[in-house]
């Protein structure tokens, strides 16, 4: 049997007998066989030593359950790992960062405690799946729409609290969430917002309470295992509508950009926006010396006006982005009559008309429908993984403006460049509006069973993080691997935000059982370790 | 005790799996464990490797050559071989835990997956 690191062997095997008396033998895995699960299907670190291995698996199937487990970690000092689905691909999935923590697995956690189509919300355990939700909605016919990030199979709470992002209005999950049920280091638990008031009737529906909001240092925290949390959810929409603006040259982006800001943050367009290129992504453009990848990430590829040229030839837009509208029809209509009149001041921008859905839509229909604009959970992000064996996702925030785009465009080209990397390899994938009034990029980089292919990936991958820092950007989200690395750039003031995080851990966690190093806090008793 | 155990990469695992695709399979599933099997594959399987659009599984197999690519439809595959899939992932498909599908589940699929298998 693996023991978890500093801890005693027979302290291990008496608090896996107290686990199996809490939660059950038969959810107790310490089978090298069982535990291997666990590890990481995509991980960066195959066949190293780095790859974490887990030393057990506890899967509790209640809060009361929860509680005595972490009491018995608490008593040892055994380090948890909590995963909620585990289903985190592309960021750690289901391994935890430290080898040998037990993980903590909340799948069989999957109630769904009540969904509220009056006033749109939902109550759920980590184990519940967007897949469960949508099934829990649909089969009661409820007048609600879940949001769903590319994968269906991710839990809710496990998303939200990784601060994850869809594609409709409520595409913020950890923003659409409202009340949270979180057991603590020492087995205690505690209720926010106005689940802390006995017998509130209030819990999803009015999200502060009273006093400090703490909410927020349980998402990519360590400070609570969250059992529960509350969900706003969409009134099922009576129509969609989507539509597409083209411009024609390089830098009509910037007024583009700058008009989606203004309609975006007036609620004129809701959900994600995706900014793209048909010009750089076509054949013509490749056919250019260099690519479209050249231009975008290394200095000397095609020059724009050669790439203009092209898209004036072949009636291609530089640049366009497909808006989307909910509501009622003749509102959705005349918002894009709007935006179409904004767009206008453009020179030479084009519409191209989406359809318009008038809903609700029949459930045997969803394979002809947009499923993420229309929060319907499915699995065909997987698609694009061409034949690689695993991804990671490079995700830094920049600026929601033109500028910022071509800014990124050029540092991370020269960045590239500089590590030697060919840029044909690496295309810039667009900027997205995964959260409000910023632009997310996202990077996949590709997993072998191939140690130099992925110790290079990392480095390029470190590399990225310290280039985008020295220009004012970092990553909403990284993988267990890159933990340490990204909170580092966040360094204000000698590491203040870090100091703080960490005296709030030896606080609420003092013997540094949960998730160690999630996030870049560690426990007093590894930090020096970790320094 | 150190963490430094290597993993067995999933294409040399494929190589082993195909090869046990060749073994027929001569005991006849109930229909109570194939009905189970169906609801757990449609749970787990389905929104994969089943049928429509956007089904990446499907379409990696189909890429692949495999003829047909919908599993459902397969009448080579054995028990064997989908219990090593499910627990050891192939390619991009990841590993599914106990807590996901428990053995007496996976045991269940595989009974749905070679229902029509020659007897």
């Amino acid at each position: 049997m693996r023991v978890p690191p500093g801890v005693a062997a027979k302290d291990f095997s008496d608090a896996i007998k107290q686990w199996q008396e809490a939660v059950g033998p038969d959810w107790v895995f310490t089978s090298d066989e069982d535990v291997d699960l666990y590890r990481d299907s995509y991980s960066p670190f195959w066949h190293e030593e780095q790859d974490p291995i887990p030393s057990a698996a506890v899967a509790p199937h209640t809060v009361e359950q929860v509680q005595s487990v972490v009491r018995v970690a608490n008593e040892y000092e055994i380090p948890l790992w909590t995963i909620s689905t585990g289903k985190n691909l592309g960021y750690g999935g289901s391994a935890p960062l430290l080898s040998g923590s037990v993980v903590l697995d909340l799948k069989r956690m999957d109630r769904v405690v009540e969904v509220n189509d009056q006033n749109h919300y939902a109550l759920v355990e980590p184990g519940v799946s967007y897949f469960d939700l949508y099934r829990y909605i649909q089969d009661r016919g409820l007048k609600v729409w879940i949001d769903v990030p590319d994968p269906g199979w991710g839990s809710l709470i496990g998303n939200a609290l990784d601060r994850g992002g869809g594609y409709t209005p409520m595409r913020d999950h950890f923003d659409s969430h409202c009340g949270m049920e979180v057991v603590l280091a020492d087995g205690g638990i505690l209720r926010t917002g106005m689940g802390a008031l006995p017998g509130s009737k209030t819990w999803q529906q009015y999200r502060y309470g009273f006093g400090p909001f703490v909410d927020g240092i349980f998402s990519q925290g360590n400070f609570g295992v969250v059992t529960k949390m509350g969900f706003w959810l969409l009134p099922a929409p009576e129509g969609y509508k989507s539509g597409t603006v083209r411009v024609r040259r390089h830098d009509d982006l910037v007024p583009m950009i700058e008009t989606l800001n203004y309609l975006m943050n007036s609620n004129l367009v809701q959900g994600t926006t995706t900014i793209a290129s048909p010009l750089l992504m076509s054949r013509a453009a490749q056919g250019v010396s260099g690519g479209p990848s050249a231009l975008l990430m290394s200095p000397g590829g095609p020059s724009v006006e050669e790439l203009e040229k092209i898209g004036r030839d072949q009636n291609l837009p530089y640049w366009d982005c497909q808006l989307n509208f909910y509501g009622p029809t003749k509102v959705v209509e005349a918002q894009w009559q709007y935006a179409k009149e904004k767009y206008s001041a453009i020179p030479g921008a084009s519409f191209v008309e989406g359809p318009t859905y008038r809903l609700p839509y029949d459930p045997q229909d969803t394979d002809k429908l947009p499923k993420r604009q229309f929060g319907i959970p499915s699995l065909t992000i997987f698609g694009l993984m061409g034949r690689s064996e695993g991804h990671m996702w490079f995700s830094p925030i920049i600026p929601m403006t033109g500028e910022a785009v071509f800014e990124a465009q050029k540092v991370f080209g020269q960045a590239y460049h500089d590590m030697g990397v060919p840029a044909i390899s690496q295309l810039f994938v667009f900027p997205s509006s995964f959260f409000p009034r910023s632009f997310v990029i996202l990077c996949g980089f590709p997993i072998y069973h191939d140690v130099e292919k992925n110790r290079r990936s990392r480095e390029v991958f470190k590399g990225l993080v310290k280039a985008a820092a020295e220009h004012g950007w970092g990553e909403y989200r990284t993988h267990t691997a890159f933990m340490d690395t990204v909170a580092d750039v966040y360094s204000f003031n000698n590491h203040a935000l870090r100091r703080f995080h960490e005296t709030i851990k030896d606080a609420v966690d003092p013997n540094g059982i949960l998730s160690p190093g999630r996030c870049g806090v560690w426990p007093k008793r590894m930090r020096k370790a970790q320094a | 005790m150190t963490y430094t155990m290597t993993r067995q990469s999933k294409p040399i695992l494929l190589g082993a799996i195909l090869l046990t695709l060749a073994v027929p399979v001569f005991a006849a599933p109930d229909d109570v464990q194939v009905d189970r099997g169906h609801k757990v594959y449609d749970k787990w399987c389905f929104p994969c490797h089943g049928t429509g659009p956007g089904k990446p599984g499907t379409d990696s197999l189909r890429q692949r050559g495999q003829n047909p690519a919908v599993l459902e439809e397969r009448t080579d595959l054995t028990a064997p071989a989908i219990k090593q899939f499910v627990r050891h992932g192939v390619f991009f498909m990841p590993m599914f835990r106990k807590t996901e599908i428990s053995d007496s589940e996976l045991d269940a699929i595989a009974a749905y997956l070679t229902r029509n298998n020659k007897k």
